[in-house]
């Protein structure tokens, strides 16, 4: 198990890497659909095969193809914003990539601390309960205990789609 | 089996990776494909500790999460195209109408 972790941590790792660092928005999007695809992949680990289908229908199938759509019909050209040409160092450092090396070191930090000091290994679950799929408790939990949730979901989902129409009608 | 932990870090590592999108980024689509990467790193979180705790609540709020970012996707790239429309422009540099 743990070699296809690995395998799929890595994937959605350099996708994710794949998506910042990327010139155009098209490639952008479809190294989203890469890191989605690994996530869902993850998910199957984690024995939740409910999220990896919603995961593969709804953020893979969804709403990465509204992104590409979206990018199409706006003429998704290169900004240069990442990589900017002919500029110098002190230039390029403006406050809110100050903010993400300040970010990206707290992290290398925290992952470092825990590591050292041990506190981030052999914590295991033992799924036991979730042996037979979560699907049928996933249900269950959906139906009874979290009815409400789930039917205003149905409403925000129903404004969603009413906001979207209107925002993007043609104007008059 | 692995361990939970490797899963949390896993999702830490992608939440900074998105972060680091949305802080460095100027185009309006690849913020936008960032804050999603986050969501999706949280969600994992939830999955991870879910599977974690033998608990299925965890998985019920990566639904709900994921419903949300769903409908954030479609009301925002309807913002998006409108602003691409009114200013022709995908830098959000550009857009600051409601600047002081």
């Amino acid at each position: 198990m743990l070699p296809l972790f690995i395998i799929f941590a890595a994937t959605a790792i350099v996708a994710a890497l794949g998506v910042v660092f990327s010139r155009k928005p098209i490639y952008s999007a479809l190294f989203l659909l890469v890191n989605f695809g690994t996530l869902a992949a993850l998910y199957i680990m984690l024995r939740a095969q409910f999220l990896a289908m919603v995961q593969v229908i709804t953020y893979a199938g969804a709403i990465v193809v509204l992104f590409l759509f979206v990018t199409m019909l706006i003429g998704g050209g290169e900004l240069g914003d990442i990589r900017p040409r002919g500029s110098s160092l002190a230039a390029r450092l403006t406050w809110p990539r100050l903010a993400a090396l300040a970010l990206a070191l707290l992290l290398l930090a925290g992952l470092g601390y825990g590591i050292i000091t041990g506190q981030l290994s052999n914590v295991q679950g033992s799924a036991v309960a979730f042996q037979n799929g979560s699907v049928q408790a996933i249900g269950q939990a959906l139906y009874t205990e979290y009815l409400v949730p789930f039917e205003l979901a149905s409403v925000l989902l129903l404004i969603a789609m009413i906001g979207a129409i209107v925002l993007a009608r043609p104007p008059e | 089996m692995i361990p939970t932990t490797y899963y949390l870090i896993l999702s830490a590592i992608l939440f900074v990776i998105g972060a680091l999108g949305v802080l460095v980024r100027r185009n309006v689509l690849i913020i936008f494909m960032c804050v999603e990467m986050m969501l999706n790193a949280v969600n994992l979180t939830f999955a991870a500790l879910a599977y974690h705790f033998l608990q299925v609540n965890g998985q019920i709020f990566v639904l709900m999460a994921m419903v949300v970012a769903a409908a954030e996707v479609a009301v925002g790239l309807a913002i998006v195209m409108k602003v691409v429309r009114n200013k022709d422009t995908t830098n959000i540099e550009d857009v600051n109408l409601l600047k002081g």
